[in-house]
């Protein structure tokens, strides 16, 4: 099969599989030699490319067949159905293009190894944490980020975790010598776990209305009238750092990311909202489809976290994790689709494909993870759905990009770039099918 | 001068029979009384079939000389009145702790895991099994305790120590409330067991399947001390089981469940445990029944949830809400069942509602008899005090109760508990005059006089017919009665006579006295009739008794499932516009199929049938803990001990086409416990889920788990610490089964030791590794050790390196289940790829996909698509990644794992090829039964809204109507994975 071609460096059985295609062997010797660069990242994109054949989800509900995509120096240049000349052609015929999928919230690069203490660096001490900056810890050379990368995944919103205002995310592209080079937006949300509605007590194990709930809600509330009062203040006397870290949110110019799942928590965080006049996301918000309507109504993003989950209680519907992304799709939210965990980013496309199944379109599930997230992420200018003038950040897939056994991605870009889809795992099964001589 | 011994003996035992009291020193005069009685007129409850009216009874000296009717008044009783009362035996607990110190942690918690017994002595080397504690020796009588079971109508209870799992024996005392010496009628009544640790800072163990081996382990051992073991040492645990194991056996549990966990065991040992139970029997009452075991039951009626605000109820399960309903009728449903049970206030948070929960029962189809009888002569009986307790007859122990109406009456009043002879006042009763009608002549007036039910305030209706309304008090014999006349108000006051009229005298506006009478009339009889409340259900019982439980298996019908696209995995592949068959269970055949009879049709057009998929790796359907994490080896612990029938994840995972999982102990050492295999029958009972006569497995694990690399600084003294100890583990453990072997073989007598037995399985090539492993050293070593005792591992579990020694695995002939794609969660998995299945199914190594996550188990079709990306695998191969290689992996291959003529009919519709994320199964087969249907879930999901609607909305209704409520909240079940710690 082709990937594997690929992956052995099979020309022969390369060329067969796509017959005539007189591009392929350009494409596969530059992929080739890259293989040998431990993953260095791609410099900026010099000579013209065009995808041609290929059918296009454009990210914004669109699909084009038979499209022609050229860009140039990083940008999108044409997308339609006219020929296209290029320095160089890639023939796509048969595969599907996407817009570079997104990560709206994660902690990849923040940390290497979850068990070990110390390639963790996604959580600092303390409850109020508004200063602290995930990509400071955004580790571009992490293991982790290839195998992330080749399967599609381009442009991640790296957020820090935590107690109660848990620090600044970062939207970063995948393929970066460090940090500065990687970042897509700065400063892209401040992050609030809501407090607790129901306690859990581990030793009984049983989850019960918190006491201390309103009281919570309203500290965070204190937090944010005294970063107000202090932002007001021309006097200073003393700098504080987490009320100057706020100035952004408190000036509407950054959202607050909002953790809550309880429709209890979501309701009471809308009403925070409203009533401080702060734009929020909503992250996690396992219980959001079944307040979805108002969420429409009061224009409430949501970074929904993983379909593959189960449902919270015995009663729920047993499908329910699947079947809330229809039901916000259908009340109008706008909502992105997200995955929890590091590493597990790679099967961030399969979370929205799994609500496929369960009602929801196609596209919409591609828009969940392009167009929707770069909105809610505030990159829409420039990432999220293939058009032109906008980056030429895509992904190239042999199938259905949605589905595991088709979802095998042939070549993706960010900026033009023809990033590098080799990683360690790709090296492994290498070296041990020539041990053990396989050949397919 | 010398005595005949025996002459010494009567001179010595004279008086300590007659006059006991002396072995006390008296401070002044003694105040000795014989509490000598003449209770007379009431209607006296001898026990649950025999009643006599007007009856009375001699009390003396703590016993009942006579009782009967017409009895002779003896000279030198104290006569008491009991007229229009009822008497009843006093109540019999046999789950209390009164009087019995709590059990303390001795001690700050220690810093490091601990493997021996903190006790000092030659005692059991487990803190949790305490045979030799007796509950008489720390038992001293407790005034306000003592009250509160009086209150309820108990007077005597069996009390024990609630500590640990064997926790030695219980005391019998009445509720004298004083004078232990008096009060103790057995001071060795009972042995006591439970499934839970004692406190102590002993790190075994840490599972309910840990305590069941202990306890199995433990019968065992007595067996062996008493034969031969006490000649090689000494230890006294073992050593005091012989003055428990006559007494009744009394084991708590804290679910239903666990009674039919107690009950394995029971069967297993040959004992009769009764089961303190925990109040939702009703909820698997005819596997209960079928134990045949007696149950001790409590009457803890939850209070309704306060769900007033509906986004609190949302963290309230239906599960709840439906027990809330069903609690009450707990009782009725075990004594339709026949099964024999006692009553106990044990768990009953708020003692003053248990004779009002006692009423619900009845309420709610308890026959009252035989609520009386499991108060009273059923512990009697069990306790072998059938000739002293639980009835009311000639030489029996003077504990009753009086009462103004039949006790089990709404509104009865439980005036006194006498015990050993001795009245406590309960409840004063309500005014003599409440309810009485009188003819009142004052001033040459005649009024009716008609007093309230409560004796507070009196009507006078005068011949014309008007009304006056007036009060009365009572102060020892004296009433006052208050009217106001039109001409003016007055106090009347009075005597009762003993004809029941009442004569008295007032003082008029002059100042003169007069002089009245008030004629006794009737008594209002309308009041007197029992008075009792009947409820009814609305919801089902269903099993589980949760959400999307169900009223019953079912059926096993035939089907045909016609023109789908088939995966046979056999020879035929993939079969395009094919029809199965499925009759008596099984698969009859695959083709063009004329339905027969009665069958019924399914349209498969369209879609695909896929053998039911076998999850090799799972933790589903797992009660309290999947470790058993203490010492390095549980090779005795078995996960069939604590399987849970109840789990939603069976159902959750059904409907990811899920039909058998293997449940595997977790990899908290390097010997795991034994494994289950079940089919995912759900509704059904633990035992039901067994898949039949499958070969037994067990699981080891390698690596960072049992190295216990990552959890924490109080796990670093266990050893291993290090991959080279974990192979002298298996060194150590196998050396020493083959040792034990050679001892059984030899026909000596020997300790007949559950680790050993099962290692030895291993080495007889009769019981299956399945072991959790990571990287590839590990994996060799285990080979090389397999190798050194001449046995073969089955199935490398995780084998995330798998790949890397694939090669060496195929020579040895072992199997690989792994994850697609899980890694970087810990160092161990580094080098983990998801070209993993792929690789080693190359290489020709039978390979598999598990779960080892509730999760993931219901997509596993999917995760197996994964490996057509990774790796290229055959859509065909990938598919028996989870159908067929674990069903060949796991010996079942005869019975599951393909379509084909004879194998069961455990088979998947999917609406979508069954490999892809977009598939959901339709409709999911176990034994040609339905177990999943997509439509009827739909069904189902509206139903349970609607019940949860109308629970609401009557706990709504229950706090609007007084009642007190809990706030909203709900158990949360654990959902374990291989190193989940938590009990």
């Amino acid at each position: 099969m082709w990937p594997t071609s690929i992956l052995m460096g099979s020309y022969s059985s390369v060329f067969l599989r796509f017959g005539s295609s007189f591009y392929l062997i350009g494409l596969l010797l530059t992929g080739w030699s890259i293989l040998h660069g431990q993953n260095a990242p791609a410099p900026p994109q010099e000579e013209s490319v065009t995808l041609r054949g290929g059918t296009i989800h454009t990210g914004n509900g669109e699909v084009i067949k038979n499209a022609h995509l050229k860009f140039e120096h990083g940008k999108i240049t044409y997308l339609g159905t006219a020929r296209q000349e290029a320095d160089r052609i890639i023939d796509v015929n048969g595969y599907h293009i996407y817009p570079g999928l997104i990560a709206p919230h994660t902690d990849l690069g923040l940390v290497e190894i979850s068990a070990v203490r110390a390639t963790r660096d996604f959580q600092e001490v303390g409850e109020y944490n508004p200063h602290v900056r995930a990509i400071i810890a955004y580790n571009t050379d992490s293991r982790i980020l290839p195998t992330v990368r080749s399967n599609g995944i381009l442009l991640a919103g790296i957020s820090p975790q935590g107690q109660i205002i848990t620090g600044q995310s970062s939207v970063v592209q995948l393929d970066a010598w460090n940090w500065e080079d990687a970042l897509v937006k700065d400063t892209s949300g401040i992050h609030l776990n809501w407090p607790r509605v129901y306690t859990y007590d581990s030793k009984s194990r049983r989850l019960s209305k918190d006491k201390e709930y309103e009281k919570n809600v309203k500290n965070i509330e204190r937090f944010f009238e005294s970063a107000s009062a202090y932002g007001h203040r021309i006097d200073h006397g003393k700098t504080n750092l987490r009320f100057e870290a706020l100035s952004g949110a408190l000036k509407n110019q950054v959202p607050v990311f909002i953790r809550a799942d309880h429709r209890k928590a979501m309701l009471d965080a809308v009403d925070w909202s409203k009533r401080l006049g702060i734009p929020i996301v909503l992250v996690g918000a396992e219980d959001s489809w079944m307040i979805a309507e108002t969420l429409a109504k009061e224009n409430i993003p949501v970074i929904l976290s993983s379909t593959q989950r189960l449902p919270r209680t015995s009663d729920a519907g047993i499908t329910s994790p699947f079947e809330a992304p229809a039901i916000l799709e259908k009340a109008g939210v706008l909502w992105a689709i997200s995955h929890e965990g590091s590493w597990e980013q790679r099967n961030l496309p399969f979370q929205a494909g799994q609500a496929v199944g369960f009602g929801l379109e196609e596209e919409k599930a591609i828009q969940a993870m392009t167009l929707n997230p770069a909105r809610i992420l505030g990159i829409d200018d420039r990432y999220g759905t293939l058009e032109t003038g906008k980056s030429a950040t895509l992904v190239i897939s042999d199938g259905n990009i949605l589905d595991p056994k088709s979802s095998i991605i042939l070549q993706a870009f960010i900026d033009g770039r023809e990033i590098d889809l080799n990683n360690h795992q790709k090296e492994l099964y290498r070296k041990f099918a020539e041990k053990y001589g396989i050949e397919k | 001068m010398t005595f005949h011994p025996i002459a010494l003996l009567i001179m010595l035992l004279v008086p300590l029979c007659s006059i006991s009291q002396e072995v006390f020193p008296v401070n002044g005069a003694p105040d000795y009384r014989e509490h000598y009685y003449f209770l007379d007129g009431a209607t006296i409850h001898l026990n649950p079939d025999e009643t006599i009216e007007n009856g009375s009874m001699i009390i003396r000296d703590g016993n009942i000389l006579a009782v009967g009717q017409n009895l002779d008044r003896p000279e030198g009783a104290i006569f008491k009145d009991v007229r229009g009362k009822h008497i009843y035996p006093s109540f019999i607990d046999l789950s209390t702790t009164y009087g019995i110190p709590e059990a303390r942690l001795a001690g700050p918690r220690p810093d490091k895991q601990v493997f021996t017994s903190g006790k000092k002595g030659a005692f059991a080397w487990n803190e949790s099994i305490i045979p030799e504690y007796e509950a008489s020796s720390e038992f001293d009588h407790d005034e306000k305790s003592a009250g509160e079971f009086r209150q309820m109508g108990f007077g005597t209870v069996l009390s024990h120590r609630k500590n640990g799992i064997i926790r030695g024996s219980g005391v019998l005392t009445t509720l004298l409330g004083h004078s232990p010496h008096k009060s103790i009628l057995n001071a060795r009544a009972s042995s006591h067991l439970a499934f839970s640790r004692a406190q102590s800072h002993q790190s075994t163990p840490t599972s309910q399947t840990g305590i069941i081996a202990l306890i199995r382990q433990f019968y065992l051992d007595t067996e062996w001390y008493q034969l031969l073991g006490h000649q090689e040492m000494t230890n006294l645990s073992l050593a005091s089981w012989r003055r428990l194991r006559d007494l009744p056996q009394i084991f708590e549990v804290t679910d239903k469940l666990e009674v039919l966990r107690a009950a394995r065991i029971a069967q297993e040992f040959n004992k009769l445990y009764i089961i303190r139970g925990a109040g939702d029997e009703y909820q698997r009452a005819d596997e209960i029944a079928k134990t045949r075991l007696p149950l001790i039951v409590p009457v803890n009626f939850p209070s309704p949830y306060d769900v007033e605000d509906p986004l609190d109820a949302d963290i309230v399960t239906l599960e709840q809400m439906k027990h809330w309903e069903w609690a009450p009728k707990n009782l009725a449903v075990l004594a339709e069942h026949d099964i024999p049970f006692a009553i106990t206030s044990d768990l009953l948070e708020d003692k003053k509602l248990f004779l009002k929960h006692v009423r619900k029962a009845i309420g709610y189809g308890l026959p009252e008899d035989e609520a009386l009888r499991a108060l009273t002569i059923r512990p009697a009986e069990w306790l072998g005090e059938s000739a002293r307790l639980g009835q009311l007859k000639e030489g029996y122990l003077a504990n009753f109760l009086i009462t103004d109406k039949p006790v089990f009456d709404k509104n009865a009043i439980l005036l006194e508990n006498w015990i050993q002879g001795q009245p406590h006042v309960i409840q004063d009763p309500p005014s003599s005059l409440a309810l009485q009608t009188f003819q009142l002549s004052i001033e040459g007036m005649r009024y009716q006089m008609s007093v309230d039910t409560k004796g507070e305030k009196l009507t006078l209706v005068a011949p014309d017919s008007s009304r006056i309304q007036g009060t009365l008090q009572e102060e020892l014999d004296r009433v006052l009665f208050w009217i106001p006349f039109s001409a003016g108000a007055k106090t009347l006051i009075g005597h009762r006579m003993k004809n029941g009229d009442i004569q008295g005298w007032y003082e008029d506006e002059n100042g003169n006295t007069s002089t009245f009478k008030a004629v006794f009339e009737v008594i209002d009889s309308t009041h007197r009739t029992s008075q009792r409340d009947t409820f009814r259900i609305e919801s089902e019982l269903t099993y589980p008794f949760s959400a999307y439980g169900r009223t019953s298996l079912p059926a096993q019908k035939t089907y045909v499932i016609q023109n789908a696209t088939v995966w046979t995995n056999t020879d035929s592949g993939i079969r395009p516009n094919t029809d199965v068959l499925i009759r008596d269970g099984k698969i009859e055949r695959v083709g063009n199929v004329t339905p027969p009879q009665n069958a019924e049709i399914i349209d498969g057009t369209g879609m695909h049938l896929t053998p039911g998929i076998i999850d090799e790796h799972s933790h589903i359907a797992i009660s309290k803990g999947v470790n058993e994490a203490s010492l390095s080896s549980s090779a005795m612990v078995r996960m069939s001990d604590v399987i849970n029938s109840e789990d939603i994840n069976i159902y959750r995972q059904l409907a990811g086409g899920v039909t058998t999982s293997h449940i595997l102990h977790g990899s908290a050492n390097s010997i795991g416990g034994q494994s289950a295999l079940i089919k995912l029958r759900w509704g059904a009972s633990p035992a039901e889920l067994m898949f039949e006569d499958a070969d037994p497995f067990i699981k080891f694990a390698l690596g960072e788990n049992v190295k216990q690399s990552n959890w924490g600084e109080a796990n670093t003294v266990r050893f291993p610490q290090t991959r080279m100890g974990v192979e002298q583990v298996y060194e150590d453990h196998f050396t020493r089964a083959l040792e034990y072997g050679e001892r059984k073989a030899s026909g000596l007598p020997f300790r007949k030791d559950l680790e050993m037995e099962a290692l030895l399985e291993v080495l007889n090539g009769e019981r299956f590794i399945t072991c959790h492993s990571y990287v590839q050293s590990e994996i060799n070593m285990l080979m090389h050790l397999a190798d050194r005792y001449d046995f073969q591992i089955n199935t490398f579990t995780h084998i995330l390196e798998g790949y890397k020694v694939a090669d060496k695995m195929k020579a040895h002939g072992v199997a690989a289940s792994t994850f697609s794609d899980w890694w970087a969660y810990k160092y161990e998995v580094i080098d983990a790829i998801p070209y993993n299945a792929t690789l080693m199914h190359d290489v020709g190594v039978l390979t598999a996909l598990n779960s080892d996550d509730a999760e993931m188990g219901r997509r596993l079709n999917a995760e197996a698509g994964k490996t057509v990306k990774y790796g290229g695998l055959t859509e065909e191969e990938a598919l028996k990644l989870v159908t067929l290689n674990p069903a060949i992996m796991l010996h079942i291959d005869d019975r599951v794992g393909r379509i084909e003529k004879g194998m069961d009919g455990d088979v998947v519709l999917w609406n979508d090829h069954p490999l892809s994320i977009f598939a959901s199964a339709q409709k999911t087969f176990i034994d040609g039964r339905l177990y999943f249907d997509r439509a009827g879930n739909e069904k189902k999901e509206t139903q349970i809204a609607e019940e949860r609607r109308r629970l609401i909305q009557a706990m709504i209704r229950a706090k609007k109507g007084g009642t007190p409520t809990q706030k909203a909240n709900h158990t949360v079940e654990p959902q374990y994975h291989c190193d989940t710690l938590d009990f």
